[in-house]
């Protein structure tokens, strides 16, 4: 079940260079939004709406955050908008994450892909572990977000700026060495999660990864944002925002 | 209340507003949020008698006041269509259009005779689709093409015909005569503008089919004056589309010679659009004594 209107900004906050953190008022998108789930976001003045994961939901107080990054003139005219005003939502859109109930998981973001697995570290709490990777200290975000759920927070950055220094995959290589983890979760640009995928299954760990594409309507109707997908042998294209975001790995064809 | 019924090829529709083929998937992705039977008609998604993969990602870019895409008719395929789809939608009482594609006439023909079977309402030929390689507007650019699809499929099926146009053409009143003059029942324009967009950065085409079709307000215009001219130039109906997103949009393009209006990528931006459009075209008949459509199609006083 989605619903489509307008829901009340009640708070904005920039917390990073350009990317924005928005908390909206809206009881119905929050009681029925699974972590992993996105929104399709109207950037005013703009034919399409842009889509956006939920990056935290708050069932009591019947609120959904979102956390966002300015790509473009879509994202900056959304960006522009201010507390007070109304988002002009459709969600919740797509399937979430499937979490494993009371078993440790891995969570890896990479960039503007770590906003929807803080809705994955909420639920989880201490079970989680969540490996985020960044260029450089100054795009960190979300890091005391997850720390405050309990979740063991590794940070990764390239220049070493911050915590580890190099990609996720090396940290990733490590927990899964140290930990059990029923399941890897994660979501970033299309390299990290390809190399994401290949480790887990060496460590033979499902792995479901969250996909990003140009899209259009958002709910399975117009079928352009695609992305290669296998199943029983055969190929073909799958919609991210309907049969995804979130897709098992082993189902993604990474360079199709 | 007014009404708005309206009638084409024999066919009554509750109100003269479409959902538009490709925008609106087979009717089963906006059921959250009202019953699809409000529309007065669903053109599907555009089949092919087999399935069709579709073109490679990226199949959408933005542009101003619209969008390109380069779908490439990915489909489940005629039968699919039928079984799974169909039943379903038949249920909600409004006027179901099969849109059909297809890269032969043989083609073509094999869709027609499966459709002409099962009980969709009528059938939209597409011979406009800038998409895909073989097929779709390839037929649609010439008289000759056009009218050899038209004559084929007008006797593989008793449906009623429109053959939807595409506006990549030098004349389009050449091409609407030619469908005429074949069978066709009526005509619905104009699908997209072939277009293309390059990303400065990577010198890349944005769509990975490098060109795409554009759609979207930006095209108005251009769907007005088309309509217009083969209002004049043909007697069979025209159902018009081309950047509608408003009740203006669709009384203006009535105005221009459309007995009804397709809406598409207005529902994109808008779910409820297609909604607002027939509210606003009721409250302009009570408004203005309009007891029936009928009396504005084509009513244009030009200069």
């Amino acid at each position: 079940m989605f619903y489509c209107g307008k829901y009340p900004i009640i708070e904005k906050e920039q917390i990073a260079t350009g990317v924005y953190s928005y908390v909206i008022d809206a009881p119905e998108l929050a009681r029925e939004a699974q972590a992993g789930q996105f929104a399709n976001i109207t950037a005013p003045n703009f034919t399409l709406r842009r889509p956006i994961s939920i990056c935290g939901i708050d069932k009591q107080r019947g609120t959904l955050r979102f956390v966002f990054e300015v790509r473009g003139k879509g994202t900056e005219a959304i960006s522009e908008l201010k507390k007070g005003d109304n988002l002009d939502v459709i969600a919740p859109l797509g399937n979430g994450f499937r979490i494993p109930e009371n078993q440790r998981v891995i969570v890896v973001g990479g960039g503007i892909g770590v906003p929807p697995l803080l809705g994955v570290s909420s639920i989880t709490g201490k079970l989680c572990t969540a490996i985020l990777g960044f260029r450089d200290s100054s795009k960190i975000i979300l890091k005391d977000d997850f720390k405050a759920n309990g979740t063991n927070t590794i940070i990764c950055t390239d220049d070493g700026s911050a915590g580890i220094k190099g990609t996720v995959t090396f940290a990733l290589a490590e927990a899964l060495e140290e930990n059990n983890a029923a399941a890897v979760l994660a979501c970033g640009p299309m390299p990290m999660l390809k190399a994401v995928a290949k480790m887990c299954e060496v460590y033979k760990v499902p792995c479901q990864v969250s996909l990003e594409q140009r899209m259009g309507c958002g709910v399975g109707a117009c079928v352009v944002c695609t992305c290669m997908t296998v199943r029983n042998g055969k190929e073909f294209y799958s919609r991210v925002c309907k049969e995804g975001p979130v897709f098992n790995a082993e189902e993604v064809r990474f360079d199709g | 209340m007014a009404d708005l019924r309206v009638r084409i090829a024999g066919v009554e529709f509750p109100n003269p507003v479409i959902a538009a083929s490709g925008t609106y998937g087979n009717g089963e992705c906006y059921t959250d949020l009202y019953p699809i039977s409000k529309l007065g008609g669903i053109s599907c998604k555009g089949m092919t008698i087999e399935p069709k993969l579709g073109n490679p990602p990226p199949r959408i870019a933005e542009t101003y006041s619209g969008i390109l895409n380069s779908v490439g008719l990915q489909n489940i395929g005629v039968h699919g269509f039928i079984d799974f789809y169909l039943p379903t939608l038949k249920e909600e009482g409004n006027v179901i259009i099969a849109n059909v594609a297809g890269a032969t006439i043989d083609d073509y023909i094999a869709a027609a005779k499966a459709l002409d079977a099962s009980s969709v309402d009528m059938i939209e030929l597409n011979i406009s689709c800038p998409n895909v390689k073989a097929g779709g507007a390839t037929w649609g650019v010439t008289p000759e093409g056009a009218a050899a699809v038209t004559k084929a499929v007008r006797r593989a099926t008793s449906k009623p015909l429109i053959v939807k146009l595409t506006p990549n053409v030098t004349d389009i009143t050449v091409i609407a005569k030619a469908v005429e003059s074949e069978g066709a029942d009526a005509i619905s324009l104009i699908n997209t503008l072939l277009g293309m967009r390059i990303d400065i950065r990577t010198r890349r085409p944005i769509l990975r089919n490098n060109m795409g079709g554009l759609s979207g307000q930006a095209i108005f215009p251009v769907a007005v004056r088309m309509v217009r001219q083969c209002y004049k130039a043909v007697n069979i109906p025209i159902i018009g589309m081309g950047g509608i997103s408003t009740w203006e949009d669709a009384v203006e393009m009535m105005l221009a010679g459309a007995c009804a209006v397709q809406i598409g990528t207005a529902i994109f931006s808008d779910p409820y659009s297609p909604l607002k459009v027939i509210d606003g075209i009721g409250e302009y008949m009570d408004k203005n004594g309009i007891k029936e459509l009928s009396e504005i199609v084509g009513q244009c006083e030009e200069w």
